[in-house]
Protein backbone atom coordinates (compact mmCIF):
# COMPACT_ATOMS: atom_id res chain seq x y z
CA UNK A 1 0.00 0.00 0.00
CA UNK A 2 1.36 3.48 -1.08
CA UNK A 3 1.98 5.66 2.09
CA UNK A 4 -0.98 7.86 1.00
CA UNK A 5 -3.13 5.24 1.18
CA UNK A 6 -2.16 4.01 4.09
CA UNK A 7 -3.10 7.51 6.16
CA UNK A 8 -6.57 7.49 4.49
CA UNK A 9 -7.43 4.32 6.13
CA UNK A 10 -7.75 3.02 9.77
CA UNK A 11 -7.39 6.69 10.84
CA UNK A 12 -10.05 5.84 13.82
CA UNK A 13 -8.57 2.04 14.99
CA UNK A 14 -9.28 1.15 18.06
CA UNK A 15 -11.16 4.14 18.69
CA UNK A 16 -15.08 3.68 20.30
CA UNK A 17 -17.50 6.49 18.89
CA UNK A 18 -21.58 7.17 19.25
CA UNK A 19 -23.42 8.42 16.73
CA UNK A 20 -26.75 10.15 17.66
CA UNK A 21 -29.46 9.50 15.29
CA UNK A 22 -27.26 7.30 13.39
CA UNK A 23 -29.72 5.90 11.39
CA UNK A 24 -30.60 7.97 8.49
CA UNK A 25 -29.29 11.18 6.73
CA UNK A 26 -26.13 13.04 7.57
CA UNK A 27 -26.20 10.31 10.93
CA UNK A 28 -26.07 7.21 8.54
CA UNK A 29 -23.51 8.85 6.24
CA UNK A 30 -21.04 9.75 9.49
CA UNK A 31 -21.88 5.97 10.92
CA UNK A 32 -20.68 4.69 7.62
CA UNK A 33 -17.51 6.47 7.82
CA UNK A 34 -16.42 6.33 11.27
CA UNK A 35 -16.36 2.59 10.76
CA UNK A 36 -14.95 2.70 7.42
CA UNK A 37 -12.44 4.60 9.27
CA UNK A 38 -11.50 2.13 11.66
CA UNK A 39 -13.56 3.22 14.52
CA UNK A 40 -16.24 0.90 16.72
CA UNK A 41 -19.81 2.91 15.93
CA UNK A 42 -22.59 2.63 18.09
CA UNK A 43 -25.31 3.57 16.01
CA UNK A 44 -27.91 5.26 18.08
CA UNK A 45 -31.74 6.32 17.04
CA UNK A 46 -34.99 6.37 18.50
CA UNK A 47 -37.84 4.97 16.96
CA UNK A 48 -37.38 3.85 13.24
CA UNK A 49 -35.79 0.70 13.44
CA UNK A 50 -36.38 -0.42 9.85
CA UNK A 51 -34.02 2.40 9.12
CA UNK A 52 -31.36 1.68 11.74
CA UNK A 53 -30.94 -2.08 10.95
CA UNK A 54 -30.58 -1.05 7.86
CA UNK A 55 -27.83 1.74 8.31
CA UNK A 56 -26.50 -1.82 11.09
CA UNK A 57 -26.04 -4.27 7.80
CA UNK A 58 -24.78 -1.67 5.40
CA UNK A 59 -21.66 -1.12 8.01
CA UNK A 60 -21.48 -4.77 9.01
CA UNK A 61 -22.04 -6.63 5.85
CA UNK A 62 -18.93 -4.15 4.74
CA UNK A 63 -17.21 -5.95 7.09
CA UNK A 64 -16.73 -2.96 9.54
CA UNK A 65 -17.73 -2.78 13.07
CA UNK A 66 -20.90 -1.40 14.74
CA UNK A 67 -23.73 -2.12 17.10
CA UNK A 68 -27.41 -0.57 17.36
CA UNK A 69 -27.90 1.42 20.73
CA UNK A 70 -31.82 3.06 20.61
CA UNK A 71 -32.28 5.73 23.36
CA UNK A 72 -34.05 9.85 23.52
CA UNK A 73 -31.47 11.74 23.71
CA UNK A 74 -33.79 13.81 25.71
CA UNK A 75 -34.36 11.50 28.35
CA UNK A 76 -31.33 11.82 30.60
CA UNK A 77 -32.13 8.32 32.20
CA UNK A 78 -32.38 6.82 29.03
CA UNK A 79 -28.60 8.59 28.06
CA UNK A 80 -27.03 7.41 30.98
CA UNK A 81 -28.61 3.93 30.76
CA UNK A 82 -27.11 4.06 27.11
CA UNK A 83 -23.81 5.31 27.90
CA UNK A 84 -22.92 2.93 30.65
CA UNK A 85 -23.61 0.05 27.99
CA UNK A 86 -21.13 1.23 25.83
CA UNK A 87 -18.15 1.92 28.85
CA UNK A 88 -19.65 -1.90 29.93
CA UNK A 89 -18.64 -3.10 26.28
CA UNK A 90 -15.68 -1.36 25.28
CA UNK A 91 -14.65 0.75 28.16
CA UNK A 92 -14.70 4.24 26.61
CA UNK A 93 -16.10 6.34 24.22
CA UNK A 94 -13.65 8.37 22.17
CA UNK A 95 -15.55 9.95 19.60
CA UNK A 96 -19.35 11.54 20.37
CA UNK A 97 -21.14 13.07 17.02
CA UNK A 98 -24.57 14.96 18.40
CA UNK A 99 -26.65 14.51 15.03
CA UNK A 100 -29.98 13.56 16.13
CA UNK A 101 -32.14 16.56 15.50
CA UNK A 102 -35.56 17.16 14.03
CA UNK A 103 -37.65 20.54 12.49
CA UNK A 104 -40.56 21.63 12.91
CA UNK A 105 -40.78 24.25 10.29
CA UNK A 106 -43.83 27.18 10.14
CA UNK A 107 -44.54 30.50 11.14
CA UNK A 108 -43.24 31.83 14.22
CA UNK A 109 -46.35 33.58 15.21
CA UNK A 110 -48.18 30.19 14.79
CA UNK A 111 -45.57 28.04 16.51
CA UNK A 112 -46.95 25.69 19.25
CA UNK A 113 -45.37 24.92 22.98
CA UNK A 114 -44.73 21.27 21.26
CA UNK A 115 -42.53 22.51 18.71
CA UNK A 116 -41.01 24.50 20.83
CA UNK A 117 -40.34 21.49 23.54
CA UNK A 118 -39.32 18.60 20.40
CA UNK A 119 -37.13 20.88 18.41
CA UNK A 120 -34.90 21.95 21.37
CA UNK A 121 -34.88 19.20 23.60
CA UNK A 122 -33.66 16.82 20.15
CA UNK A 123 -31.17 19.40 18.92
CA UNK A 124 -30.10 21.03 21.83
CA UNK A 125 -30.92 19.28 24.85
CA UNK A 126 -30.20 16.12 23.43
CA UNK A 127 -26.54 17.28 22.15
CA UNK A 128 -26.05 18.78 25.77
CA UNK A 129 -26.93 15.39 27.89
CA UNK A 130 -24.78 12.95 25.13
CA UNK A 131 -21.74 15.47 26.17
CA UNK A 132 -22.17 15.23 29.80
CA UNK A 133 -22.05 11.20 29.37
CA UNK A 134 -19.22 11.44 27.01
CA UNK A 135 -16.88 13.28 28.95
CA UNK A 136 -16.91 11.49 31.85
CA UNK A 137 -14.85 9.10 29.45
CA UNK A 138 -13.17 11.06 27.86
CA UNK A 139 -11.55 13.21 30.40
CA UNK A 140 -10.62 10.00 32.03
CA UNK A 141 -8.81 9.00 29.03
CA UNK A 142 -7.27 12.29 28.24
CA UNK A 143 -8.43 12.21 24.46
CA UNK A 144 -11.98 13.04 23.21
CA UNK A 145 -13.65 14.28 20.22
CA UNK A 146 -17.34 15.60 20.71
CA UNK A 147 -18.63 16.79 17.33
CA UNK A 148 -22.10 18.52 17.36
CA UNK A 149 -23.97 18.92 13.83
CA UNK A 150 -25.41 22.94 13.70
CA UNK A 151 -27.29 24.09 10.99
CA UNK A 152 -26.54 26.86 7.81
CA UNK A 153 -30.14 27.87 9.77
CA UNK A 154 -27.82 29.51 12.53
CA UNK A 155 -25.40 30.91 10.48
CA UNK A 156 -27.90 32.90 8.65
CA UNK A 157 -31.44 32.31 9.66
CA UNK A 158 -34.10 30.67 7.51
CA UNK A 159 -37.80 32.01 7.96
CA UNK A 160 -40.10 29.51 8.72
CA UNK A 161 -37.07 27.73 11.28
CA UNK A 162 -37.19 30.07 14.22
CA UNK A 163 -36.99 27.46 16.72
CA UNK A 164 -34.39 25.44 14.53
CA UNK A 165 -32.47 28.36 14.33
CA UNK A 166 -32.42 29.09 18.14
CA UNK A 167 -31.56 25.63 19.17
CA UNK A 168 -28.92 24.54 15.91
CA UNK A 169 -27.17 28.46 17.20
CA UNK A 170 -27.26 27.15 20.72
CA UNK A 171 -25.06 24.54 19.72
CA UNK A 172 -22.39 26.86 18.41
CA UNK A 173 -22.14 28.95 21.60
CA UNK A 174 -21.73 25.41 23.55
CA UNK A 175 -19.17 24.28 21.45
CA UNK A 176 -17.42 27.22 22.02
CA UNK A 177 -17.80 27.33 25.46
CA UNK A 178 -16.89 23.23 26.12
CA UNK A 179 -14.22 23.63 24.16
CA UNK A 180 -12.05 26.44 26.00
CA UNK A 181 -13.68 24.62 29.27
CA UNK A 182 -11.84 20.97 28.45
CA UNK A 183 -9.41 21.82 26.22
CA UNK A 184 -6.80 20.94 28.82
CA UNK A 185 -7.68 17.25 28.48
CA UNK A 186 -7.21 17.07 25.27
CA UNK A 187 -10.78 16.98 24.58
CA UNK A 188 -11.86 19.11 20.86
CA UNK A 189 -15.25 19.95 20.92
CA UNK A 190 -16.48 21.27 17.06
CA UNK A 191 -19.45 21.85 15.29
CA UNK A 192 -20.69 20.99 11.67
CA UNK A 193 -22.59 23.22 10.35
CA UNK A 194 -24.49 21.80 6.77
CA UNK A 195 -25.89 23.62 4.16
CA UNK A 196 -29.05 22.15 1.84
CA UNK A 197 -28.44 18.64 2.26
CA UNK A 198 -30.39 15.76 0.15
CA UNK A 199 -32.12 14.09 3.10
CA UNK A 200 -35.36 12.86 4.65
CA UNK A 201 -35.53 16.18 6.39
CA UNK A 202 -35.42 18.22 2.74
CA UNK A 203 -36.90 15.74 0.32
CA UNK A 204 -40.48 17.20 0.93
CA UNK A 205 -39.65 20.54 0.17
CA UNK A 206 -41.55 21.78 -3.11
CA UNK A 207 -39.79 21.76 -6.62
CA UNK A 208 -40.34 25.59 -7.26
CA UNK A 209 -38.96 26.44 -3.44
CA UNK A 210 -35.36 23.51 -3.73
CA UNK A 211 -34.43 25.26 -7.35
CA UNK A 212 -34.53 28.27 -5.87
CA UNK A 213 -32.52 27.69 -2.97
CA UNK A 214 -30.28 25.85 -5.33
CA UNK A 215 -30.11 28.89 -7.45
CA UNK A 216 -28.20 30.36 -4.27
CA UNK A 217 -25.50 27.83 -3.88
CA UNK A 218 -22.33 28.82 -5.56
CA UNK A 219 -21.55 25.44 -5.77
CA UNK A 220 -24.69 24.79 -7.86
CA UNK A 221 -26.02 21.63 -6.10
CA UNK A 222 -27.08 20.33 -3.10
CA UNK A 223 -25.33 18.48 -0.23
CA UNK A 224 -25.03 15.21 -0.25
CA UNK A 225 -24.63 13.01 3.48
CA UNK A 226 -21.09 12.19 2.63
CA UNK A 227 -20.15 15.90 2.18
CA UNK A 228 -20.71 16.25 5.06
CA UNK A 229 -19.84 13.07 7.00
CA UNK A 230 -16.20 13.62 5.26
CA UNK A 231 -16.03 16.59 7.83
CA UNK A 232 -17.34 14.54 11.01
CA UNK A 233 -14.74 11.80 9.91
CA UNK A 234 -11.57 14.54 9.62
CA UNK A 235 -12.22 16.21 12.79
CA UNK A 236 -12.70 12.90 14.46
CA UNK A 237 -8.81 12.13 13.46
CA UNK A 238 -5.66 12.96 15.29
CA UNK A 239 -5.33 15.55 11.53
CA UNK A 240 -7.92 17.82 13.23
CA UNK A 241 -5.85 17.59 16.66
CA UNK A 242 -4.99 21.73 16.58
CA UNK A 243 -8.77 22.51 15.59
CA UNK A 244 -11.17 23.22 18.73
CA UNK A 245 -14.38 25.44 19.52
CA UNK A 246 -15.08 25.86 15.33
CA UNK A 247 -17.75 25.65 13.11
CA UNK A 248 -16.87 24.06 10.11
CA UNK A 249 -19.62 25.19 7.26
CA UNK A 250 -20.38 22.71 4.92
CA UNK A 251 -22.63 24.71 2.48
CA UNK A 252 -21.51 24.94 -0.81
CA UNK A 253 -21.25 28.61 -0.47
CA UNK A 254 -24.47 28.94 0.45
CA UNK A 255 -23.53 31.06 3.68
CA UNK A 256 -19.92 33.16 4.06
CA UNK B 1 -12.13 5.86 58.92
CA UNK B 2 -9.91 2.80 58.57
CA UNK B 3 -6.55 3.23 57.69
CA UNK B 4 -7.31 1.63 54.37
CA UNK B 5 -10.07 3.96 53.33
CA UNK B 6 -7.04 6.67 54.20
CA UNK B 7 -4.41 5.21 51.78
CA UNK B 8 -6.80 4.50 49.02
CA UNK B 9 -7.96 8.41 49.02
CA UNK B 10 -4.53 9.50 49.80
CA UNK B 11 -3.27 7.32 46.64
CA UNK B 12 -6.32 8.93 44.59
CA UNK B 13 -5.12 12.34 45.51
CA UNK B 14 -1.27 11.69 44.23
CA UNK B 15 -2.49 10.16 41.06
CA UNK B 16 -4.81 12.36 40.10
CA UNK B 17 -2.71 15.44 41.21
CA UNK B 18 0.56 14.29 40.23
CA UNK B 19 1.72 15.34 44.13
CA UNK B 20 3.90 14.06 46.06
CA UNK B 21 2.74 11.91 49.26
CA UNK B 22 4.50 14.23 51.70
CA UNK B 23 2.39 17.30 50.27
CA UNK B 24 -0.67 15.77 51.28
CA UNK B 25 -1.22 16.30 54.46
CA UNK B 26 -5.02 16.82 56.05
CA UNK B 27 -4.63 20.52 55.82
CA UNK B 28 -3.45 21.08 51.94
CA UNK B 29 -5.40 22.89 49.90
CA UNK B 30 -6.59 21.51 46.36
CA UNK B 31 -6.02 24.91 44.65
CA UNK B 32 -4.14 26.88 46.64
CA UNK B 33 -1.67 23.72 47.85
CA UNK B 34 -1.71 21.28 45.33
CA UNK B 35 -1.99 23.20 42.55
CA UNK B 36 -5.44 21.59 41.34
CA UNK B 37 -7.36 23.83 39.01
CA UNK B 38 -11.33 23.66 39.10
CA UNK B 39 -11.48 20.84 36.20
CA UNK B 40 -8.85 18.82 38.79
CA UNK B 41 -11.51 18.95 41.66
CA UNK B 42 -14.29 17.41 39.57
CA UNK B 43 -12.27 14.41 38.36
CA UNK B 44 -10.56 13.93 41.94
CA UNK B 45 -14.45 13.86 42.79
CA UNK B 46 -15.33 11.49 39.77
CA UNK B 47 -12.70 8.94 41.05
CA UNK B 48 -13.43 8.89 44.61
CA UNK B 49 -17.65 8.54 43.30
CA UNK B 50 -16.07 5.71 41.09
CA UNK B 51 -13.86 4.22 43.67
CA UNK B 52 -16.08 4.23 46.78
CA UNK B 53 -19.40 3.61 44.77
CA UNK B 54 -20.77 7.05 45.75
CA UNK B 55 -22.20 10.14 44.18
CA UNK B 56 -21.37 13.26 45.54
CA UNK B 57 -23.27 16.18 44.54
CA UNK B 58 -22.73 19.54 43.74
CA UNK B 59 -23.42 20.76 47.02
CA UNK B 60 -20.82 18.92 48.86
CA UNK B 61 -19.01 18.99 45.82
CA UNK B 62 -18.54 23.02 46.20
CA UNK B 63 -17.51 22.68 49.94
CA UNK B 64 -14.84 20.14 49.22
CA UNK B 65 -11.35 22.73 49.75
CA UNK B 66 -8.97 20.65 51.30
CA UNK B 67 -7.98 17.07 51.83
CA UNK B 68 -9.67 16.95 55.50
CA UNK B 69 -12.80 18.07 53.48
CA UNK B 70 -12.53 14.71 51.36
CA UNK B 71 -11.75 12.44 54.21
CA UNK B 72 -14.71 14.36 56.32
CA UNK B 73 -17.48 13.63 53.41
CA UNK B 74 -16.21 9.98 52.62
CA UNK B 75 -16.30 9.38 56.39
CA UNK B 76 -19.82 10.48 56.92
CA UNK B 77 -21.36 8.54 53.65
CA UNK B 78 -19.36 5.85 54.46
CA UNK B 79 -19.75 5.84 58.43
Amino acid sequence: MKPAEMSQTNILEGKTALVTGGSRGIGRAVSLALARAGAFVYINYHSNDAAADDTYRAVTQAGFSAALLPFDVADRDQVQAGFKKIIDERGTVDILVNNAGVTRNGMFARVTDEDWRVVVDTNLTGAINCSRSALRSMIRTRWGRIITISSVVADGGNAGQVIYGAAKAGIIGFTKSLAREIASRNITVNSVSPGFIDTDMTASLPAEYREELIGQIPLGRAGSPDDVAAVVRFLASNDAAYITGQTIRVNGGLYM
Amino acid sequence: MTEDVRRRVISIIMEQLNVKEEACVPEAAFIDDLGADSLDIVELVMAMEDEFDMEISDDDLAKIRTIQDVIDYIDKVHG
